[in-house]
């Protein structure tokens, strides 16, 4: 096992806990710097695993480091996505200037839907976030003078200092660089006094507020930052689904995203990541799925002759094209997780991490959780 | 001036009523303990004094300031930090990480400067760190400094809980049962803590406790409640002498 030995206070706050680490992330990053000389096919669904990295970093600041469960990311999505094209397209702004506007304009999106939820906790925050996500819906749909309405809107490409960034390869680096620069910031935040008080806020508000957190500051504060790294991902989500219309922002989306913070982990932002790549290609595993099951499980059953094995493609195709398929699959892979595995693929890596490292010793209680039977709740 | 007075306090939740004219003064220096059979309005009284409840009736006096309506974060910022009779430590953190947001009444730097991590939040995080680090010599909890709070035995626990009250830098500092679920090894470490923090740090202590081999070690003034109502206040012995006293707990 491998113990840091701590001589400074900087080693305290390091981006990384050893050098270790930090080669193991350089080596990462420029592995993907150099992906798109390697595999230039799935280019385009990798940027989409950038921008939902983007959006699992928003929710995990929110539902796994303040413990604000929202369903309703999926507005801000759209709020940053439609803010941005309307302020490059129709008002003619810089593309960066753009985006920093949409990422205020949702920060501002999050402080009104966060002045009414520092009152209610728990599923009440739930259900009225997922109320103001059908609100946005709504409004995207109806106000055609800047969304477009039902029609839509086509998405022109990204133009920065007269670089283009409309090729998949550009693009690619584009979102990365977003999704780098959001994991620093957000790391930043998360080792300086503000993410402490907002780990705080989750563990124990009584005891934050004993301590001298303002919980109505502090939540706000997560509300706006969460929603304003959503409008920057909604920026970059406009470009590469190309044609914004109000029937992507559904509630379906902001499930997506709870189901990636908590499939990734709750309260790592390395789990935001994991599940950002779960969420993203489960769709193309899946519609490759549709394509080679069937026939490849048919020509498994030819072994007991033609006949079942035509039978069993027959019946395998027409289950895997059903429509609902995707959202039936991500809603059954949620519940296995909540069941077996609540802190999430990372915590299933941290368990087999340790495993190896402590192996022989390794006890299977180190990750039974106590049971908190006797714990304040009852003073709110 | 007295330094903490609670006066005429009152409170009732739905029809019981939980405090009814209890009204005390604590002298700088001082331990104060409150003792009571349960149900006498303890742990209300701290609940008042950090301002998670209302008083319906009666005033909070700390160094000639009226704190009934302040604001309950801003309770600490006045000097007033307590710990829960049940450990209300934040789980999923490191012990220092615990004592750092003791410290969150000292921060300095802003959200700007903290998203962009300047030169000046690093030498700041430093100086917590610091400030941090001298109480974890003082409570003996180095060999837990980076363990998770999940991780640590009970009595540990209420150590580093007593350790992030401290961090605040407090005058007044309320412990809610320190005893509590402790080994008797543990409440005698428990009652030396208790001196060495009046005596060296020169922090007036403010307690509720049961385990009367501790009170009287370490109480200058002892108040005894029953019913939300004081019966007796004087020295542990004259307290525990007291007729009433012995009545509420033995009944008769």
């Amino acid at each position: 096992m491998r113990f840091v030995f701590r001589t400074s206070y900087r080693q305290d706050m390091g981006l990384f806990r050893d050098g270790v680490q930090r080669n193991w992330y350089v080596a990462l990053l420029v592995g993907l710097l150099a992906l798109p000389l390697l595999v230039p096919t799935y280019l385009v669904d990798i940027s989409l695993v950038f921008i939902y990295g983007l959006c699992g970093l928003s929710l995990m600041v929110l539902a796994g480091y303040t413990g604000l469960v929202s369903l309703g990311h999926a507005a801000f999505l759209g709020i940053g996505a439609y803010a941005h094209v309307y302020f490059t397209q129709d008002l003619g702004l810089p593309w960066l200037v753009s985006v920093a506007l949409a990422a205020a304009v949702t920060a501002v999106a999050g402080v009104l839907v966060g002045l009414p939820a520092l009152r209610m906790t728990g599923v009440y925050l739930t259900i009225a976030t997922l109320a103001f996500a059908l609100i946005i819906q709504e409004v995207l749909t109806h106000w055609d003078g800047v969304t477009g309405g039902l029609k839509g809107k086509a998405v022109a490409k990204a133009v920065i200092f007269g670089i283009s960034f409309g090729g998949s390869e550009a693009f690619y680096f584009l979102c990365l660089g977003f999704l780098v620069a959001g994991l620093w910031l957000t790391q930043n935040l998360l080792r300086a006094p503000t993410g402490r008080a907002w780990m705080a806020i989750r563990d124990s508000e009584i005891a934050a507020q004993s301590m001298g957190v303002n919980l109505a500051a502090y939540k706000t504060i997560a509300f706006a930052y969460s929603a304003a790294v959503m409008g920057v991902g909604g920026a970059l989500f406009a470009h590469k689904v190309g044609y914004l219309a109000p029937d992507i922002f559904t509630v379906l989306l902001s499930i997506q995203f709870l189901l990636m913070v908590v499939v990734g982990g709750l309260g790592s932002l390395h789990g935001a990541l994991y599940g950002a790549v779960f969420v993203a290609l489960l769709p193309v595993m899946i519609s490759e799925a549709r394509d080679s099951v069937p026939t490849w499980l048919g020509r498994a059953f030819a072994v007991f002759g033609a006949d079942a094995g035509q039978a069993v493609s027959v019946a395998v195709d027409r289950f895997v094209t059903q429509p609902a398929l995707e959202p039936g699959v991500f809603g059954l892979i949620l519940v296995l997780f909540i069941l077996f595995e609540p802190l999430g693929v990372y915590g299933r890596w941290m368990k087999i991490r340790l495993y190896l490292s402590m192996f022989p010793l390794y006890k299977r209680a180190t990750f039974k959780r106590q049971r908190a039977y006797m714990r304040s709740e009852r003073l709110r | 001036m007295t330094f903490f007075e609670a006066h005429d306090l009152a409170i009732n939740f739905g029809g019981v009523q939980a405090l009814d004219g209890v009204s005390f003064a604590v002298e700088p220096g001082h331990v104060f303990t409150i003792i009571g059979p349960n149900g006498a309005g303890k742990t209300t009284i701290f609940n008042l004094v950090s301002r998670i409840y209302d008083p319906t009736r009666g005033r909070l006096i700390f160094r000639g300031e009226d704190i009934t309506r302040v604001p309950p974060h801003e309770i600490a910022r006045r000097g007033i930090a307590r710990t829960f009779q049940n450990i209300e430590l934040f789980e999923h953190a490191t012990v220092l990480q615990n004592l750092l947001l003791g410290r969150h009444t000292h921060r300095r730097s802003r959200f700007v400067e903290e998203l962009l991590w300047l030169p000046r939040v690093r030498d700041l995080e430093i100086e917590e760190r610091e400030a941090a680090e001298k109480v974890i010599d003082f409570l003996d909890l180095m060999p837990y400094r980076d363990s998770l709070i999940i991780n640590l035995p009970y009595g540990i626990r209420k150590v580093v809980e007593m350790a992030r009250a401290l961090c605040t830098e407090p005058k007044l500092l309320l412990l809610d049962e320190p005893s509590s679920g402790l080994s008797v090894e543990e409440t005698e470490d428990m009652a030396f803590w208790i001196q060495d923090i009046t005596r060296l740090l020169g922090i007036t202590v403010l307690m509720v406790e049961h385990d009367m081999s501790l009170v009287a070690a370490v109480s200058d003034r002892v108040l005894a409640l029953n019913y939300g109502r004081p019966i007796a206040l004087g020295t542990a012995r004259e307290v525990q002498e007291h007729p009433e006293v012995i009545k509420a707990y033995l009944g008769g």
